[in-house]
Formats: C-alpha cells, sequence, structure tokens
C-alpha cells in the first residue's frame, strides 16, 4: 500500500491521520539529549530502517554539537557573566543557533523522505525535547470510501 | 468557500511541520489569539506578556529586593561620602558594580525559566500508557504501582520515575516542583527567597547572585565598620553612632546575613565542584554510604571540569514556549480504550475546569514554605484534575497538603546536615531542603490515586476522594501551617 504524497501540504489537506509513533530519550549517556535508534515496529512497512536511523543519528550529532563544553561555550559563558548576563538579551546562543538548523534539517528530511511516504517528523523542541514524534498518515481515499471520492482525493493530490 | 479557506490556510502556513486541522481554522480565525503562557498549566505566574516567569508565592522576594536595595541605598547614602572622601573614591564605585551584578544576577535568576519541562501532549500520555500496560501485563489494580524505568548511565543504575502529573517519565536529576507543580529539569530546589525554582537553566544565575551577594555583604559590613572606626578617633564611639543611625541597620543586617549567604556560597561551591544537585546531596543519592560501588555517574571527576560545565557550559533555551500563539488542536489519533478521550478539544477541557473550579476554590492557597506532604496519594488527584484545565493562572490553585509531623523531623534532619550553625536566617535551608526532600518523597512512596488512568469519571471521582480528605480542620492546620511559615521568617 504505496501512499503517495507530492508535498506537506498534499498530505495534510487529503490525508488522515493514522496513528503518531514515538521516539524516546536515550539516557544511556546521561542528561545529554539523545534519541534512542531503536526502531520502531510500527513503521516497518513504511520506510527503510536505514533513514529513519540516519535522521536520528544526524538529530543526535546536531544535538550533541549543542550541548558541547567546549572553547566557544566558555568564552560565551564568560563573557555573560562579566556582563550579568544582559548579553544573552540582544545575543543568540550557540544552542540557539544549532536549534535552528536542526529546524531545518527535519523540515528538508520531512520533505524529501518522510513526506512521499506518509510521515511527518515534529521537531522535538515543540515537544519539549521528550520526544522525537513521527505521524502516520494515511490517504483518506484509499481507507476503504467509495471509488468517486477517491478519485477526488487523487486529483486534489495531483 | 471551505475550499477556498482551505487554500488560504495553505498559503498562510506554508510547509509546516506542526499538524493543523484546516477545518478548525475558520472559528479559530475570529477567536483572538492567545499565548500559550497564558494557559500555562503549572502554578506560575508570568508578567510582561510571558516574558517573566514566577512562582506563585513571590512574598519572600519582595522581601529579598528590599532587604538589598534598602541596605544597600543606606550604605551610598550615608558611609560612602565619608568613605569616598578619607580614604578612596574607589570603594564606592566598587561597591556600585558589585551592587549592580547582584540586583543583575538576582533579577536573572529570579525571572527566567528553571528549566521547566512542558507536560506530554495527550497522544504522548497514551503512548506511554499503553506501553506499561503492556509491559504490566494488563494488571489493572485498583492501584497501579508507581512506574519506575531503570536506565544504566556511565555503570551506575539511575531509575527514572514517572511523574503522574505530566505524565512523563523524569529525565534524570529532574524533579517536579510540588510548589510550582511542574517537573523541572537538574532540579536544584526552590528557593523562596528568589521568588522561583533553581533548575539547569538558572542555576548559574543563582549562584552568581548568592557569591557576589556574600562578596558585597562582607564588603559592606567591613567599610561600615571602618567608617564607625574611623569616625569614632575623630568624634569618639557614641557621638559616631550618633551621626549614622543607618550605619548600625547596616551591620546588623549584613552581619547577620554574612553567616548564612557564604554559608550557602559555601555549600553550593561544594556542590558545584562535585557536579552535584542539593536534591541529591540531601538524599546522599551518590554518597559512598549507600555502597561501595556508589558513584555520581554526572562528575566529571574533576573539579575544574565539573565547575566549568556547571558555569559556563552552554545555556538550553526554554522548552516551555511562552510567549508563542496557542495553535488550533492537532489533529487527534481514535480515542484508547483506556478512556483518555477527556483530553479533547481545549472548549471541553474549559467546560471540564469550569466544573472543577467551585471545588478548588475552596482550598486555600498553599503556604510556601514548611509544609511538606508525604501523603502525597490525597495530593495528587488535585494534580490530576488540575491537568485537565488551561487557564489554571486566575484560579486560586492552592495544592491543598495536609499538615503532617514530619515537617519538623525533616527540617531538623537537614540543619544537622549542613555545616552552618546559628541564626535564624539559616532557615533558607531547611526551607529549602524541605522542598526538595519532599519532591523525592512524592511519586516514589505513594502510589498513584484511583482513577487517574482509567479515566471514565476522573472528576468526579478523584474530587470526592479529594473532599473527604480535606475537611475543615485540615484547612485550619493548613492556615496554622501557613502562619508557621510566615513566623519562622519574620524571626529573621
Amino acid at each position: 500500500m504505496a501512499t503517495e504524497f507530492h508535498n506537506l501540504q498534499d498530505m495534510q489537506h487529503t490525508a488522515s491521520l493514522v496513528t503518531k509513533v514515538f521516539i524516546q530519550r536515550d539516557y544511556s549517556e546521561g542528561t545529554v539529549c539523545r534519541f534512542q535508534t531503536k526502531f520502531p515496529a510500527e513503521l516497518d512497512n513504511r520506510i527503510e530502517r536505514a533513514l529513519l536511523e540516519q535522521t536520528v543519528k544526524t538529530l543526535n550529532s546536531y544535538y550533541v554539537e549543542a550541548e558541547k563544553v567546549g572553547g566557544q561555550s566558555y568564552l560565551e559563558g564568560c563573557l555573560a557573566c562579566a556582563t550579568a548576563y544582559i548579553v544573552f538579551l540582544c545575543m543568540e546562543t550557540r544552542y540557539e543557533k544549532v536549534l535552528k538548523k536542526i529546524s531545518g534539517y527535519i523540515q528538508e528530511q520531512n520533505e524529501k523522505i518522510y513526506a512521499p511516504r506518509g510521515l511527518l517528523l515534529t521537531d522535538p523542541i515543540e515537544r519539549g525535547m521528550r520526544v522525537l514524534e513521527i505521524s502516520v498518515f494515511e490517504d483518506r481515499g484509499s481507507s476503504g470510501s467509495s471509488p468517486s471520492s477517491s478519485m477526488s482525493s487523487c486529483s486534489t493530490a495531483r | 468557500m471551505h475550499l477556498g479557506e482551505s487554500m488560504r490556510e495553505c498559503e498562510y502556513s506554508q510547509i509546516s511541520t506542526r499538524s493543523s486541522t484546516p477545518m478548525e481554522t475558520p472559528y479559530k480565525k475570529r477567536t483572538p489569539k492567545r499565548k500559550k503562557w497564558e494557559t500555562f498549566p503549572g502554578r506560575n505566574k508570568f508578567y510582561c506578556d510571558g516574558r517573566i516567569m514566577m512562582a506563585k508565592q513571590t512574598g519572600v522576594f519582595y522581601l529579598t529586593l528590599v532587604l538589598i536595595l534598602v541596605t544597600c541605598g543606606l550604605f551610598f547614602t550615608f558611609d560612602c561620602p565619608f568613605l569616598a572622601q578619607q580614604l578612596t573614591p574607589i570603594i564606592p564605585v566598587l561597591g556600585g558594580a558589585l551592587f549592580l551584578f547582584v540586583l543583575g544576577t538576582l533579577l536573572r535568576t529570579s525571572f527566567s525559566d528553571p528549566g521547566v519541562l512542558p507536560r506530554a501532549t495527550p497522544d504522548e500520555a497514551a503512548d506511554l500508557e499503553r506501553q506499561i500496560d503492556y509491559v504490566a501485563n494488563g494488571t489493572k489494580g485498583y492501584r497501579p504501582p508507581p512506574r519506575t524505568k531503570e536506565v544504566v548511565i556511565n555503570g551506575q543504575t539511575v531509575k527514572l520515575k514517572y511523574c503522574f502529573t505530566c505524565k512523563i517519565f523524569r529525565p534524570p536529576r529532574a524533579s517536579h516542583c510540588s510548589l510550582c507543580d511542574n517537573c523541572v529539569e537538574r532540579f536544584d530546589h526552590h528557593c523562596p527567597w528568589v521568588g522561583n525554582c533553581v533548575g539547569r537553566r538558572n542555576y548559574r544565575f543563582f549562584y552568581m547572585f548568592i557569591l557576589s551577594l556574600s562578596f558585597l555583604t562582607i564588603f559592606i559590613f567591613a567599610f561600615v565598620i571602618t567608617h564607625i572606626i574611623l569616625s569614632s578617633y575623630q568624634k569618639g564611639f557614641l557621638t559616631a553612632l550618633k551621626e549614622s543611625p543607618a550605619s548600625v541597620l547596616e551591620v546588623v543586617v549584613c552581619f547577620f546575613s554574612v553567616w548564612s549567604i557564604v554559608g550557602l556560597s559555601g555549600f553550593h561551591t561544594y556542590l558545584i565542584s562535585s557536579n552535584q544537585t542539593t536534591n541529591e546531596d540531601i538524599k546522599g543519592s551518590w554518597s559512598s554510604k549507600r555502597g561501595k560501588d556508589n558513584y555520581n555517574p554526572y562528575s566529571s571527576g574533576n573539579i575544574f571540569t565539573n565547575c566549568c560545565v556547571a558555569l559556563c557550559g552552554p545555556l538550553p533555551p526554554s522548552l516551555i514556549d511562552r510567549r508563542g500563539f496557542i495553535e488550533a488542536d492537532a489533529p487527534q489519533m481514535a480515542p484508547p480504550t483506556n478512556g483518555i478521550t477527556m483530553y479533547g478539544a481545549t472548549q471541553s477541557q474549559q467546560s471540564h475546569m469550569a466544573a472543577t473550579t467551585p471545588l478548588l476554590q475552596q482550598h486555600s492557597s498553599e503556604p510556601v514554605i514548611i509544609t511538606s506532604s508525604p501523603e502525597n496519594g490525597t495530593s495528587l488527584p488535585a494534580r490530576a484534575s488540575l491537568t485537565l484545565g488551561g487557564p489554571c493562572s486566575s484560579l486560586p490553585l492552592g495544592q491543598p497538603t495536609p499538615p503532617t509531623s514530619t515537617p519538623s523531623l525533616s527540617c531538623h534532619e537537614a540543619t544537622d546536615m549542613l555545616p552552618i550553625h546559628g541564626h535564624a536566617l539559616n532557615h533558607t535551608h531547611p526551607l529549602q531542603e524541605q522542598a526538595a526532600l519532599h519532591h523525592y518523597l512524592t511519586p516514589e512512596e505513594v502510589p498513584s490515586p484511583p482513577g487517574m488512568l482509567h479515566c471514565g469519571s476522573p472528576l468526579g471521582h478523584s474530587h470526592t476522594v479529594q473532599t473527604s480528605f480535606y475537611n475543615p480542620a485540615s484547612q485550619d492546620s493548613l492556615h496554622e501551617d501557613s502562619v508557621r511559615g510566615l513566623v519562622k521568617l519574620s524571626s529573621v
């Protein structure tokens, strides 16, 4: 059952939400933000394992970069302390910059990989960094309704 | 027209990763958009359109502010002119810089989000419930056992507890603050003096505040004494005192503050260098007394590295989007059989809220500090019903905590554990630790109340449970507790 969507807008209009799959946080390395790379069983026939794993691994590496305690974060911290933390009012922290990159990455992944398979990734920041939410959509037309309605939904998808 | 509207909706939202139901937007467009802080489920107060976030009880914070402002004001007005003249003008300049730093860090600590974890969305909660039920093999007893998940971090087994209010498994080092009714990341303690929780996002500001305040207190104390001594060489001791009575007041305030604040700074310096939170230290989570192999898995082993991580590590952004607009409800999945249907649209939530309001309002607002309630079985229903509501900030959401005799016990315990002795101001410690202790007591020891999961009529049920516990007698003792708390404060 191949549900073809050409972009996210098509999906949201013609598809109905079937279920949401949640990839939980992996705390085995402490409090660093990391998501489990275990493949959820519900997505077995929707997407290839390697693709999802790659996405999660890339996200994890972005989070590691954001939370890295290194030269730049020390500089930022010391500068902020010296200015009684007022500098944070005008400057964007490194973490925020990386979060923006992550947003862009997720959007790109959604457009290229997930939407064509009827899936949608939600940025973890919108879920309080608790889970990576994957919404599973299904074409309304293919859920056993009358042929005429499925025809019309197919035409709107085009 | 419907298609046209959805086309417009399509252009407006572009390719958004947030799911939204186009069908609900015609209604949403007519009502003014509200910001998320207005419907924040925790017990926090928001100011400046969601930019400032504080705990519900802020009286003590204003006291802190007044003490600092008045003492420094007196110092600059009465002592600095003399000192600048007799010694050097650098003194008021240095004092001024310290004062500004103290104020800046205090406000930063008090006004920022400590690292609140937003509550789980209904879908997430349902998913977790399903997983837990699957693991428990469907044994749905009247009182399901407390849920924990074990994870191995750096070779040490850590238990992750399930928070019944927020419906999440708390990340390691997170804890639920009962005063603010939020789960906070890397929870240190709830500090009434700053009127906020101290957690991951504002711990460094808090530490800088108490450190700079220690310096400021010692600075003022030293120079006021110097002023009096120099003055008394010229005019005599009593004349000097009579000429600047403000100095006497300053000496008194500083003398009493120094012990507690310097002690607190020392304590937190120790915590930072060993990468522990106040919570963990009090519980002795990583103490070698618990076991030979017990060690802190978060510590890097090096004092310098630990300090750098705590103070100069990256500052994560707030996870609760306070100033974002509330969007149309996400498309809900088919309601699962365990009946979480009550998590419907905001309208139904609000109607639930309206139903619960009369019952909630009869409980007085929670006393700030001392009460800790080990019997949280009774308080949990309050949380359960509260999570249903949207606009909670306007209600007097006291979390009714039945009084117990244990607060005084744990108060002593905490004082014994601390290296600070003597003054009444030291109650900052037991007060803070009390709250910290309280969270640790919460979900582990107490099983979830009936009707938490199988939510057929949770409201009615939990409310009857609730009201049967909270009789007028307990209300009086609530008042008694709050009075007790205030009395302890006033002994400062």
